[in-house]
């Protein structure tokens, strides 16, 4: 498998066009959502994101990476719809056209696991198809398929306080996943997580998106986990929040250790981690 | 997803792997004779000192006297010991209900919160035994007075703490709700009244005290005044006719009544969070 040279595209430079030429990703090159322009000020005046604009493909693994206080996050809970933009449009792009459509079902993992300590990993799990009025035992079929998923089927009856770290967060993309979303979000999802951990439920999530092939945007810090991870990074820069760099991470899927341990992972890290670094620099400037 | 850490047909127990133990029979055994044998030791040294020293009984019967006054009063202590107990069950009866529902209603709206809080402050930093000859004056009967007086007492415990939960709700998963669109209702049934739980238990354990102690206080300040039957006017009448015994088997039972209260009280609270909150867990290291 032969892939084409990396691409790189400054969205600051002002030949490039902000729309991503058709093809730009793997997947099938359409958007399911495009931000267009958006910004957000906080009420104390703190500009989070200014002017962000950004194609998401169908069945796109994207990562947003950036040092805190860039507006990573702040995106994501546009995109999920947890907070308006202050000004700019969200288009989704659910029947396949360009036609503006509505947002389809949304998964979201928070950095914490962010279970109810008082219900089993079942009734977790039920939460977001109890919300839409779907009773227990209709239920069933899909959360014990979504715990599977996970590895965690025989753990239906257990309380958070009696798993990891690592199995909570499971419980949590479980959770994520029992509505069979389109699209999957997820706020530095493992940061808490040892390394071990971490690199356990980066292959696991990999298998499951190669499985499924869900969009998904991916919040993080870690140059490389979100080299390790996606299609396409996206580095972000604080003071504002902006988008600096659009970058195509071409190494082909399924990755594993070994492409841990390749020289094109390297590669691809030290090209990300030299973008990151001149983002942090365009940051205290 | 293949999952390594664990092991699927062992049920975690803790964060080593222990499984739950119990403590062995013999430290059972001590922990409940312990406290009986110091009681033991304490009245025999009561009773050797009365009667070596010849103490007059209405300076301090012994507690073969007081266990005489027991037996001979038993009818008027009985009948003394249903009145106050029904007024101080009755008071965190209707303090539960009322405490609960105006703590909901304040979660609900800012506005009502604002309009009533300060009232429940006042009702609660103005001592008890002040208001009571005010609540006497008004109230159709003695009774009733005295159950307004442990009510008031025991509501603000109740209404405070369960305020309190309702507003600790972690932001995360409130986020959560919104993301699949709960309404009020389902985040109040689902998540709030859930995690003001253990806050709404820690203010019923000391409401269930507290009432006792009102009722109490308040038949002392109805005093003769009263028709008053209750533990604390057959205390004070006790008193005045110097039957020191009597005074102390109504003393006792009194002692006897809140263990009791503290004790219901506490298995409430353990039962309902033993599954999961880290006040009811037992840590295991």
């Amino acid at each position: 498998m032969t892939a084409p040279p990396p691409r790189k595209r400054m969205l600051t430079d002002p030949q490039v066009t902000p729309d991503p030429a058709p093809g730009f990703e793997t997947g099938s090159g359409k958007p399911l959502v495009s931000m267009r322009a958006v910004s957000k000020v906080f009420s104390n005046g703190t500009v989070a994101l200014k002017d962000m604009t950004l194609d998401v493909s169908r069945g796109a693994f994207v990562s947003l990476l950036g040092p805190s206080g860039c507006g990573k996050s702040t995106a994501l809970r546009i995109v999920a719809g947890l907070g308006d933009a202050s000004s700019g449009r969200l288009v989704w792009h659910d029947n396949g056209t360009d036609e503006a459509g509505s947002r389809p079902e949304i998964g979201f993992v928070f950095q914490e696991p962010t279970l109810m300590p008082w219900a089993t990993v079942f009734r977790n799990v039920w939460l977001p198809l109890r919300l839409s009025g779907r009773p227990r035992n209709q239920s069933r079929d899909e959360i014990m398929d979504a715990l599977d998923m996970v590895g965690l089927a025989n753990f239906a009856d257990a309380y958070p306080r009696e798993l990891s770290g690592g199995m909570r967060m499971r419980v949590s993309i479980a959770r994520a996943l029992v509505t069979r979303p389109k699209l999957l979000l997820m706020d530095e999802p493992f940061a808490a997580l040892d390394e071990i951990s971490r690199f356990r439920l980066n292959d696991d999530l990999l298998h499951l998106w190669e499985r499924f092939h869900w969009t998904v945007i991916f919040v993080t810090h870690s140059v490389f986990e979100s080299v390790y991870l996606s299609q396409r990074i996206v580095v972000m820069a604080a003071r504002p929040g902006r988008v600096v760099e659009d970058m195509r991470i071409d190494a082909p899927y399924p990755r594993d250790a070994a492409f841990r341990t390749s020289p094109e992972y390297g590669d691809n890290c030290r090209r990300v981690s030299t973008a990151l670094q001149a983002a942090m620099g365009a940051s205290a400037a | 997803m293949t999952t390594t850490e664990i092991n699927p047909t062992q049920r975690p127990v803790d964060d080593a792997g222990a499984p739950a133990r119990t403590r062995p029979l013999g430290e059972r055994i001590l922990r409940a004779a312990v406290p009986v044998a110091m009681l033991a030791l304490l009245v025999v040294a009561w009773q050797i000192y009365v009667t070596a020293n010849d103490v007059p009984h209405y300076i301090l019967p012994s507690p073969a006297r007081i266990a005489g006054a027991f037996v001979t009063d038993w009818p008027v202590l009985l009948t003394a010991l249903g009145v106050t107990v029904r007024i101080t069950l009755l008071a965190l009866a209707i303090a539960l209900v009322g405490g609960v529902l105006l703590a909901i209603v304040m979660a609900q709206s800012r506005w009502v919160e604002l309009a009533l809080y300060p009232y429940a402050v006042i009702l609660q930093v103005t001592p008890i035994v002040a208001i009571a000859p005010l609540i006497l004056i008004y109230a159709p009967t003695t009774q009733s007075a005295l159950l307004i007086c442990a009510w008031i007492v025991a509501f603000f415990p109740i209404l405070s703490n369960t305020t309190q939960g309702l507003r600790s709700t972690d932001h995360n998963l409130l986020n959560l709700f919104e993301l699949y669109g709960a309404n009020r209702w389902q985040t109040l049934i689902f998540l709030k009244i859930p995690s003001a739980l253990p806050y709404f238990l820690t203010g019923l354990r000391i409401a269930g005290g507290l009432a006792l102690i009102a009722a109490v206080v308040a038949e002392f300040a109805a005093g003769t005044a009263g028709a008053g039957s209750g533990l604390a006017f057959r205390l004070l009448e006790s008193q005045y006719r110097l039957n020191i015994p009597r005074l102390f088997a109504a003393l006792v039972l009194l002692s006897v009544t809140g263990i009791i209260i503290y004790f219901i009280t506490s298995l409430i609270s353990h039962l309902l969070l033993r599954n999961w909150h880290e006040s009811a867990v037992r840590r295991e290291n």
